[in-house]
């Protein structure tokens, strides 16, 4: 098959998928399979592109010309390539997961979640095959859309404000400023495709040139620049495997991949150096960096707790992009894979401890290391990865991002990035050492949650397998990441050598 | 001489001939719908033709009688006359095809025959403006029009429908008024009526008072006839009292006529001609969108009936159009043709929808309509999807609206960045009203749930119109390249084909 038909039905199966598993909701084993099935189709089909991608090929396919020169159309470039496979490979792994939380919590409309599962993932890979930013711009409107009846799930008043929040930040966010940034990028450069060195140094002045980077990064909403960040924590009523998915992998992995495509194909790296806002960008980031971790450590519910730190991992990835340095770029595009991940373990294993022992606070999981080992040490490997602890996979991305800092000079970005560590450090560890050094409760009234585990009193009580065999892989992964890092890292630099 | 040569004329005396026939019919069940109907599609599939025309070989011109022109009237159909052709037996079509049980329902079965008579006037009114070129038949057609809506909008099934009408009828008097004065100086000056006979000869005059005060004139005529902020508040309470039908016809295309002529006579007559001075006298309208687009969404996120909200929705969407037309360029005039389109096929739809709601639930305001998007999904869902497009979300028609009307307010520079932040912040609070209906539609139980038990799907006619319409939305935001040559074209007549 050809490689653009390969992104066509790429692109297709999803929705395909979507129609499929609504259709099969009355028999939730058939439903189940199916979805499990498609996953691994589709991530075949994305994996099949990779070796054109590889070897310096861009695959595209256009679909249509909505207006002269404004296309609905794909390109495939290395990050979009990376992003796709982390968003499709996790899927897998997460719609596993997703059947044992779901039945394990019993939740309802198990049929609807799994299908707008499905749209979300067709619109990430939308925004990761988007040959310029106006089709990048529509599948990150339908992210946003397709993930509010996820956050909504439960149903109640509080899912419902939860909801709310999130669409009205990121529809606004993407409306107010971005869009209007986009126009005036049409209006001046005369088209917005994605291309290596950027589109806007021969056609905009400096001055409108830093006022269109803070439209873009603020407009960026899924990005959780502060003070556009407060949709992040309120999407955490939704079930746990959309915030492992969706909240560590997807959306915000799209906001994080939108910023990176902006600074290399838009503005270029070395506009981008020259203009002012690219530090004051950089100083917000680092802001955001720092008062998230903080407030991290204040927060004593575990999946808050991994909202602030994902908020707090985002920035590293903006700060990386407006460091304008190749190696800072190659970091951030590591650190999309690596804190994917490292979070989605640590959100597996947050929906496990939640499904198993129905704790959700980090004060009830004293002692929770002897019921639930395998758990809890997929966690201390994800919290290490997540910190940039070798030898695991987050230590490569924390490093290149270190080397660009060093590489144009920004000794205090520097020393952002090590307190930030140490931060991780503070509020990444505390629930791995009460769960395996305090001793357990003396109440008895966790017996009848035990129950709902496998194994008795005194012995293991881990999650159903559903959910605890696709947080060893991710814990593992995390682990073979540091190994095997090499082909990623050549494939983002592809970008720059691709290029000259 | 074949049929098809006469259609320039056909397309507007069809329905006037029709028009007194019908009224003499009997009320014999549905003939009086069926007699209109038929009539109204005619006249659709000939505004067709006349489009297919005009974009293969240019305008059409036409001599009533084969008088020449500036002796005779003369017919002139470009590219926009073309659209509005289009727009007007289109939206006539659609709103009695979706509309007759609402009809029924709502005016009762006793007055039909009239009514649909009176229909059919107004259609031809409207039809009449969009293809003359003659200024004073402009008025004689308005006047036409006119009438025939008092009366349409006077049948609406409240008392209120009274007070609504009256209001409509001395506003729009004014107008005609304020228009006919206009028109009577430009006799005066120039000794001609025929609209390309005037623009030669305007130049000799072109600076003389009453030109700039029948400048003034037409275009404050014009205005109020359109319901341009602030002489809007008779349009709101003519949509929410009129028969829903009537609603349907109205809002996709009565005022917009009235932006077609005063696009007319700024383009053709007064730009032209008076140069500085028309330019001075439309940067005037500029603030007046801007009151228009803010003040009409602000209020719409406010109202509690869902007709009146669209009504304020569309003295802000009206906002848009005229802003395109002040800003004297060959973007804005086809940022505003473009919307003429793509608003015709919003509102229409939008108001079919709420014409489904109204027949089953026979109340339109916004609080009973909870649960309304469990009993009749597929009416609901449309409703959605062209709110979507009013907003603007890409891939709808309403998207490529906002991005030429953007791109032609940006070469104004930084007053243009000021109002391209102000067209944003309109659509925001666009989408806090649609989303104001989405949330009591899908997630608000019904207040009392007996009166829900009996509610069904809107009948099969009206869902069929609607979701035509909704489709229609997401093919010309996908392929908008009709309206965008058919805008092209007649802005490169304007501006002698530079850009």
């Amino acid at each position: 098959m050809s490689d653009a038909s390969l992104i066509l039905l790429a692109m297709a199966l999803p929705l395909v998928f979507a129609g499929v598993i609504a259709l099969t909701g009355a028999n939730r084993n058939l439903r189940d399979s199916v979805m499990v099935g498609s996953t691994l189709i589709l991530f075949a089909t994305v994996l099949s592109l990779l070796p054109s991608v590889n070897a310096g090929g861009r695959p595209s396919v256009a679909l249509f010309d909505i207006m002269p020169g404004l296309t609905l159309g794909f390109s495939i470039e290395p990050l979009g390539m990376i992003f796709a496979l982390v968003a499709s490979g996790l899927w897998v792994l997460t719609s596993l997961y997703g059947i044992g939380y779901m039945r394990g919590a019993k939740e309802k409309h198990q049929t609807r979640f799994f299908a707008c599962f499905s749209i979300a993932i067709f619109a990430a890979l939308g925004v990761a095959f988007a040959e310029n930013m106006f089709t990048l711009f529509i599948f990150y409107e339908v992210l946003s859309l397709s993930t509010y009846p996820l956050v909504a799930h439960k149903g109640n008043e509080e899912a419902k404000r939860g909801a709310r929040i999130y669409l009205g930040i990121l529809l606004g966010t993407s409306i107010g400023l971005m869009l209007p940034a986009m126009l005036v990028t049409w209006y001046m450069a005369g088209t917005l495709t994605f291309q290596p060195g950027g589109i806007l140094q021969d056609n905009v002045s400096r001055s409108v040139g830093a006022i269109l980077l803070i439209l873009y990064m603020f407009g960026i909403g899924k990005a959780a620049l502060m003070p556009f960040h407060r949709w992040l924590p309120s999407a955490m009523v939704a079930p746990t495997p959309v915030s492992a998915l969706l909240h560590a992998v997807a959306v915000v992995k799209a906001g994080v991949f939108t910023v990176l495509k902006v600074a290399v194909y838009l503005f270029g790296l070395d506009y981008l150096q020259s203009l002012w806002s690219a530090d004051f960008v950089m100083w917000v980031a680092a802001f955001t960096m720092l008062s998230a971790s903080i407030i991290a450590l204040q927060k004593t519910n575990l999946k808050a707790r991994l909202a602030y730190s994902t908020i707090s991992q985002l920035s590293y990835i903006v700060l990386g992009a407006m460091l304008a340095s190749q190696l800072a770029i190659v970091g951030g595009g590591l650190h999309i894979v690596m804190h994917a991940f490292g979070k989605i373990t640590l959100f597996f294993c947050a929906g496990a401890i939640y499904v198993a022992a129905h704790k959700t606070e980090i004060s009830q999981m004293d002692g929770l290391g002897r019921k639930m080992p395998i758990t809890m040490f997929a966690f201390l490997l994800g919290a290490l990865s997540v910190i940039g602890a070798p030898p695991l996979g987050g230590f490569w991305s924390k490093w290149h991002l270190l080397l660009g800092a060093v590489d144009v000079q920004q000794q205090i970005m520097i020393v952002v990035f090590l307190i930030s560590t140490l931060l991780n450090m503070a509020y990444l560890l505390p629930p791995v050492i009460r769960a395996f050094l305090l001793s357990p409760p003396k109440d008895d009234h966790d017996d009848k949650h035990a129950a709902h585990g496998v194994g008795h009193r005194f012995g293991l009580a881990e999650a159903p397998i559903f959910c605890l065999v696709p947080l060893c892989l991710t814990a593992v992964g995390t682990l073979l990441l540091f190994f095997f890092v090499d082909p990623i890292i050549g494939l983002i630099q592809s970008i720059f050598t691709g290029a000259l | 001489m074949s049929l098809a040569a006469q259609f320039p004329v056909l397309v507007v005396v069809l329905p006037l001939f029709v028009a007194p026939l019908l009224a003499l019919l009997a009320n014999r069940g549905n003939l009086p719908w069926l007699v209109a109907i038929v009539t109204s599609a005619l006249t659709f599939a000939m505004a067709i033709a006349l489009t297919a025309q005009v974009m293969q070989t240019g305008v059409i011109y036409y001599e009533l009688g084969n008088w020449p022109v500036p002796f005779g009237i003369g017919l002139t159909i470009g590219p926009l006359s073309a659209m509005m052709l289009m727009i007007i037996s289109g939206a006539s079509t659609v709103a009695l095809a979706a509309g007759r049980e609402s009809m029924n329902a709502e005016v009762g079965e006793e007055h039909q025959a009239l009514l649909y008579s009176c229909w059919l006037l107004a259609m031809t009114g409207l039809l009449g403006i969009a293809v003359t070129g003659d200024a004073f038949n402009i008025f004689v057609f308005m006047e036409i029009s006119s009438l025939a809506s008092y009366v349409l909008v006077a049948n609406g099934p409240k008392r209120q429908a009274l007070t609504a009408s009256f209001k409509y009828l001395v506003t729009g008097t004014l107008g005609a008024t304020f228009y006919l004065i206009g028109v009577g100086y430009l006799y005066m000056m120039t000794g001609t009526l025929n609209i390309a006979d005037m623009a030669t000869r305007l130049a000799d005059v072109s600076d003389t008072l009453p030109v700039m005060i029948a400048g003034g004139f037409v275009i404050l005529g014009v205005a109020l006839k359109a319901a341009l902020f602030p002489m809007h508040a008779w349009m709101p309470n003519a949509y929410q009292y009129a028969p829903t039908p009537v609603a349907i016809f109205f809002a996709a295309c009565a005022t917009k006529v009235a932006l077609f002529v005063m696009l007319r006579f700024q383009y053709e007559l007064f730009l032209p001609n008076l140069g500085p001075q028309a330019s001075f006298l439309s940067s005037w309208l500029i603030p007046l969108c801007v009151g228009g687009f803010l003040v009409g969404s602000a209020v719409a996120m406010f109202e509690r009936d869902l007709k009146r909200m669209l009504g304020y929705s569309s003295v802000a969407q009206l906002g848009y159009i005229v802003l395109g037309i002040s800003l004297s360029s060959s973007a804005g005039v086809t940022a505003a043709m473009i919307h003429f389109f793509n608003h015709a096929l919003i509102k229409a739809a939008l108001f079919v929808a709420v014409a489904g709601m109204v027949l089953r639930f026979g109340s339109s305001n916004i609080e009973q309509l909870a649960g309304v998007g469990k009993r009749m999904p597929l009416t609901t869902l449309g409703f959605v999807l062209a709110g979507v497009s009013l907003i603007g979300v890409p891939l709808t028609a309403g998207f490529i609206s906002k991005w030429y009307l953007i791109q032609a307010v940006l070469e104004l520079g930084g007053l243009g960045i000021l109002l391209t932040i102000l067209i944003l912040v309109s659509s925001l609070m666009a989408v806090v009203y649609i989303w104001k209906v989405v949330e009591v539609a899908y997630f608000k139980e019904p207040v009392d749930g007996q009166s829900m038990l009996g509610v069904r799907e809107a009948p099969m006619p009206l869902l069929v119109m609607l979701w035509v319409l909704v489709f229609a939305n997401i093919w010309f935001g996908i392929d908008p390249s009709i309206p965008i040559t058919l805008a092209k074209q007649e802005a490169a007549g304007f501006f002698g084909g530079a850009r």
